[in-house]
């Protein structure tokens, strides 16, 4: 609540006010701590995983053995860790461009035209988004089965663009929808082709969009291993190596990749805040 | 914030209340059906296709004389009575673990949205700075958060003697492999699925509105109860369902957490029956049940909540 509200109850009424006031502080301390608590619950395991990539371990990192930098000198020091994690990284980009590509041209279709068959679209969009993915896994192997199709990298490709297809879609779409057909009027006003309309103006204001639909893709399909497992054969990504070596013990090593992208990831979304603070401040001036 | 933004947009998409939308002001021409061919022809496909092949499979017969694996096409419905019998229990299970998942993510999830749009509006570092520890665990791989969890709840782990101290947890109790485990895990995976669309109805929300509830009925739980809350419902939707919805068809949190009989879920019947026991037409049985329940219950779900924005 803002202190705007407070005050103006203040200002209106008379006694009651103050021991409703004393009520809402109580809840202006237990909502933040409470959500403090569930950021530490968030927290947690990200902390162990990242703390058990120093972890003195060898081959079985169950129990604390001691520090040691072993594992980030020689992240592919155990056997397979980065062959998956080179997999991973391939169908991840693979899957991000395709699926891209394909959602954005949708979105773009669905939010600017009226056409027969909208709902029917707009069905064979949300229905993979409320699949669980185990059902989404067993369809794609029933088939590839049925056609006698040996699944291995390309399979894997292949059902990874279809689930981050909605996901593109719905994302680029929000974007589509908030933005102004005015602007594109007006540039239709003035460059004369729709073309240019598009690729000049709404083009370049649907990139954070688009960019923030391939993040989403990319990080579906890095860290997808449900479809992946019903698909891959002997095929092996990143998450799948982490499953199958989870009853053997998983190397530090798996811990060092893990922490590394979470490292990246977070360095990159803190820059974007950076930067997007740093341009509302010059916006402002 | 890009993955939340497009996680909790995605999730509802439509304007609530916000700026108009550039919704389809324009008919179709011939590009309109270039551009949504080859995407849509993709994902008939590679989904709506598969899914019949499910349905076929899941009504096939062990080929007569045929090895371990072979099945022929039939029409045998009989399967679904048989496969449901044996594993109603694992079926139902699922359900239930996936709903107090949900509803223990719902009671986590929503103060976090909470703290995030409404207390720390206006400072729009913080925010973006809160935002960014609710979608860390995104990239972090959820196959080893799962794994840390389980280390962290093992049975000689410090928070499992921690607990014991405490008589919180008698001598002889364990907190790995067991129903707690797997829900725990289960609330914990998908918490972010649920905050993020709650967040975004709540930021959605005008400023005004808080006041003027402040101003009508004075206090803060009375105006969270009759404004805040109503006016994210459309975020409480999305939530529970990206949360319900995969939760249900999990396995991971199951296997890795759980115990083989008494916390088994429905999707690790099927990947065994598909790749242990080559059993693919019950497989099948269970993969169509699952998608039809939750297909179901998400359209009675979605009409009681009265949102049509999910479409």
């Amino acid at each position: 609540m803002s202190t705007a509200s407070t005050v103006s109850t203040v200002g209106t009424a008379g006694h009651g006010v103050v021991r409703h006031r004393r009520r809402w502080s109580l809840g202006e301390v237990i909502v933040p701590v409470f959500a403090g608590l569930a950021f530490i619950y968030l927290m947690v395991p990200i902390g162990y995983t990242v703390a058990f990539s120093f972890n003195n371990a060898g081959k079985s990192n169950l129990v604390w053995k001691g520090f040691t930098l072993d594992a980030w000198r020689n992240p592919c020091g155990a056997p397979q860790v980065c062959e998956a994690f080179g997999n991973s990284l391939k169908v991840g980009i693979l899957a991000t461009v395709v699926s891209t590509i394909l959602g954005t041209l949708i979105a773009l279709a669905l939010v600017r035209y009226k056409f027969r068959g909208r709902a029917l679209a707009n069905l064979l969009i949300f229905l993979p988004m409320s699949t669980p993915e185990v059902v989404l896994g067993a369809a794609l192997l029933a088939q590839f089965l049925a056609l006698r199709v040996q699944p291995g990298f390309g399979t894997v490709v292949i059902a990874h663009i279809m689930f981050c297809i909605s996901f593109v879609v719905v994302t680029v779409k929000a974007r589509v929808a908030s933005l102004d057909p005015k602007l594109e009027e007006a540039a239709a006003d003035l460059y004369a082709s729709n073309w240019q309309a598009f690729w000049k103006v709404t083009f370049p204001l649907l990139i954070p969009g688009i960019a923030a639909a391939a993040l989403l893709a990319f990080s579906l399909s890095f860290d997808d291993f449900i479809i992946t497992n019903f698909n891959s054969g002997n095929f092996t990504t990143f998450p799948k190596f982490v499953y199958v070596s989870a009853t053997r013990g998983i190397p530090p090593q798996a811990n060092v990749i893990g922490s590394s992208m979470f490292a990246l990831a977070l360095i990159l979304v803190v820059a974007i805040q950076v930067i997007a603070a740093a341009r509302r401040r010059a916006a402002r001036r | 914030m890009s993955i939340a933004a497009a996680l909790s947009q995605g999730a509802e998409d439509g304007p609530v209340g916000g700026a108009p939308a550039a919704s389809a002001t324009k008919p179709a021409r011939s590009g309109a059906y270039l551009m949504l061919l080859p995407g849509l022809a993709y994902l008939v496909v590679f989904f709506v296709l598969p899914v019949f092949s499910l349905l076929a499979t899941s009504l096939y017969v062990p080929a007569p004389g045929g090895d371990i694996g072979q099945f022929v096409p039939a029409f045998h419905w009989q399967n679904y009575v048989t496969s449901l019998q044996e594993f109603w229990p694992q079926t139902v299970r699922s359900f239930v673990f996936a709903l107090i998942a949900t509803l223990a993510a719902l009671v986590i999830g929503y103060p976090i949205a909470y703290v995030i749009a409404v207390r720390a509006r206006g400072r729009t570092f913080l925010q973006g700075m809160l935002l960014v520890l609710l979608v860390a665990p995104f990239f972090t791989s959820f196959i080893l958060r799962t794994i840390a969890w389980r280390q962290i709840l093992a049975d000689d782990s410090f928070v499992v003697h921690a607990m014991k101290w405490l008589h919180l947890l008698p001598s002889d109790g364990r907190l790995t492999a067991t129903a707690f485990a797997v829900v725990a895990g289960l609330t914990y995976n998908f918490l972010p699925f649920m905050a993020l669309p709650i967040y975004a109805s709540l930021e959605r929300m005008d400023s005004r509105l808080l006041e003027a509830g402040g101003d009508l009925y004075a206090n803060g739980p009375t105006t969270f109860w009759r404004v805040t809350l109503p006016l994210s419902m459309p975020g409480v939707v999305s939530g529970t369902l990206l949360t319900f919805i995969p939760a249900s068809g999990d396995y991971v949190n199951a296997v890795l957490l759980g115990n083989p009989t008494s916390t088994a879920m429905v999707g690790q019947i099927i990947d065994s029956r598909f790749f242990v026991v080559n059993d693919y037409p019950t497989a099948s049985v269970l993969s169509v049940v699952l998608m039809v329940a939750i297909l179901i219950l998400v359209g009675l779900y979605v009409r009681r909540a009265g949102t049509e924005d999910l479409l």
